[in-house]
């Protein structure tokens, strides 16, 4: 999974759904650790501004 | 003004912070308050409605912060038709960006040292009983040690999850939003009108919250669970092409809001959290300032009373949940408890209870007739509506 940094809003709702806490906001942007994330997809599912892909080329 | 060291930390300004740091203060706790933007308030990630009852016991009203005062609201059902619901004074759309400050305001002049830009990093846990926070502030990093950390971080709420409690959500219990402000639009001052369909927001609703007769907070919120296919955007596009088609946008925000019970767990050792960080909002309409507002004033009653007994153990913080759970926590777990009934009625239940009000005149329903009228359609529905977004105690 990916955000996409010029679509994100920081809005956070991404981070309140990840079950396994891999995702993190900063002060300007979102990144989503590869290591720990499970793939599910909840992020991508939530996101109101849809700044979440499956990929980086996406 | 630098201390390192501070009896309570609160992290977040928006209402819950302000109004904990606020209380903590007032009896007797020294207080600092970090947040991450530039200042509390910004961005507005709100539609901005609270209701107006005992708001006066936390700020004097004040007309800079107020954009409308509600007396109606107003419900869509699928077919076009609509309710109104009269209430005496129901409410007022807030200028969030007034409204934080003006609480921040309060909360510096009982003597909470406030600073902005200020972005907390984590926590260590020291042997004596004490935490001390990381943060940054401009560039460089700094270190405060406290007794109590107050989490009022909103929905990500990072501060819950360093002290191990598990505060994610499930994707039916948040709302995907995504909210415009429209400009060069009609509307009428005194009503918020809400839009109910499987086509309009599954699992939620639309909403036009009027900040002057030319201008609104205009959204979409859809259950997450709903949101796979079709995301509240395109669900949003869609309502504002139909409804004000030649509207500009002076404003675009997106946000989730829990909408769901408190969490089961709000303070740990040395933790409480508030507001968003906690689920303290209402199930059904996704209300939560006010909502952060009584539970920040508990907080921090709790917080100066630990402070004083010199105990910072969760046993020592029951006070908050215990007092909260009777404020509104119980109030919340009913509202959820209806919340698919109310959320997920299918069109044909919503369109049979608007019309069976089609004859009353002129359109307007008391509340008093609504509950003892209801004679045809489906009454059921009609009152879990009405106690959600009208004769609740607090739907904003």
């Amino acid at each position: 999974m990916f955000i996409r940094n010029d679509l994100c809003d920081l809005c956070g709702s991404c981070v309140a759904v990840c079950p396994v806490d891999a995702i993190s906001i900063e002060e300007f942007s979102a990144a989503i650790a590869e290591d720990i994330c499970t793939k599910c997809g909840n992020c991508r599912i939530v996101c109101p501004a849809r700044a979440v892909f499956e990929q980086e080329e996406s | 003004m630098n201390n390192a060291e501070y009896d309570v930390v609160v992290v977040g300004a928006g209402p819950a912070g302000s109004v904990t740091a606020r209380f903590a203060a007032e009896n007797g706790a020294s207080v600092l308050m970090l947040e991450r933007d530039r200042e509390a308030g910004i961005p507005v990630r709100c539609a901005e409605g609270i209701s107006s009852g005992g708001l006066d016991k936390f700020i004097d009203i004040d007309k800079r912060w107020i954009a409308a005062e509600i007396s109606t609201a107003r419900l869509y059902t699928p077919d076009g038709r609509s309710m109104d619901m009269k209430s005496e004074v129901m409410g007022y759309i807030l200028e969030r960006r007034i409204f934080d400050n003006a609480l921040c305001d309060i909360a510096c002049s009982k003597g909470v040292v406030m600073k902005t830009k200020a972005n907390v990093t984590g926590i260590v846990k020291n042997e004596d009983r004490s935490v001390t926070l990381f943060y940054k502030y401009l560039g460089k990093e700094y270190r405060v040690k406290c007794r109590i950390v107050i989490g009022a971080d909103g929905i990500e709420s990072r501060v819950g999850r360093w002290f191990g409690l598990k505060t994610n959500l499930k994707l039916e219990d948040i709302s995907s939003s995504v909210q415009y402000t429209l400009n060069n639009i009609k509307v009428e001052k005194h009503i918020i009108s809400f839009y109910f369909g499987t086509k309009i927001a599954p699992g939620g609703y639309a909403w036009i919250f009027p900040k002057s007769e030319n201008s609104a907070n205009v959204g979409v919120g859809v259950a997450g669970s709903f949101a796979k296919e079709k995301g509240a955007q395109e669900y949003l596009d869609e309502f504002v092409e139909r409804t004000f088609p030649n509207a500009s946008k002076s404003y675009t925000v997106y946000a989730g809001i829990p909408i769901t019970t408190t969490l089961p767990e709000i303070t740990a050792d040395n933790l409480m959290l508030v507001g968003d960080a906690a689920h303290q909002v209402n199930p059904i309409t996704g209300g939560g300032i006010k909502q952060a507002m009584i539970a920040g004033k508990i907080a921090g009653e709790t917080a100066a009373e630990a402070i004083r007994r010199g105990d910072f153990s969760v046993k020592a913080l029951k006070q908050y949940p215990q007092r909260w759970e009777k404020a509104l926590g119980a109030r919340h777990r009913f509202m959820y408890s209806i919340k698919e009934k109310v959320l997920y009625a299918s069109d044909e239940r919503l369109n049979k209870i608007s019309k069976m009000f089609e004859n009353t005149s002129p359109n307007m329903i008391s509340l008093t007739d609504l509950f003892k009228q209801v004679i045809k359609g489906d009454p059921k529905l009609i009152a879990d509506m009405a106690k959600a977004f009208v004769v609740s105690k607090l739907p904003f």
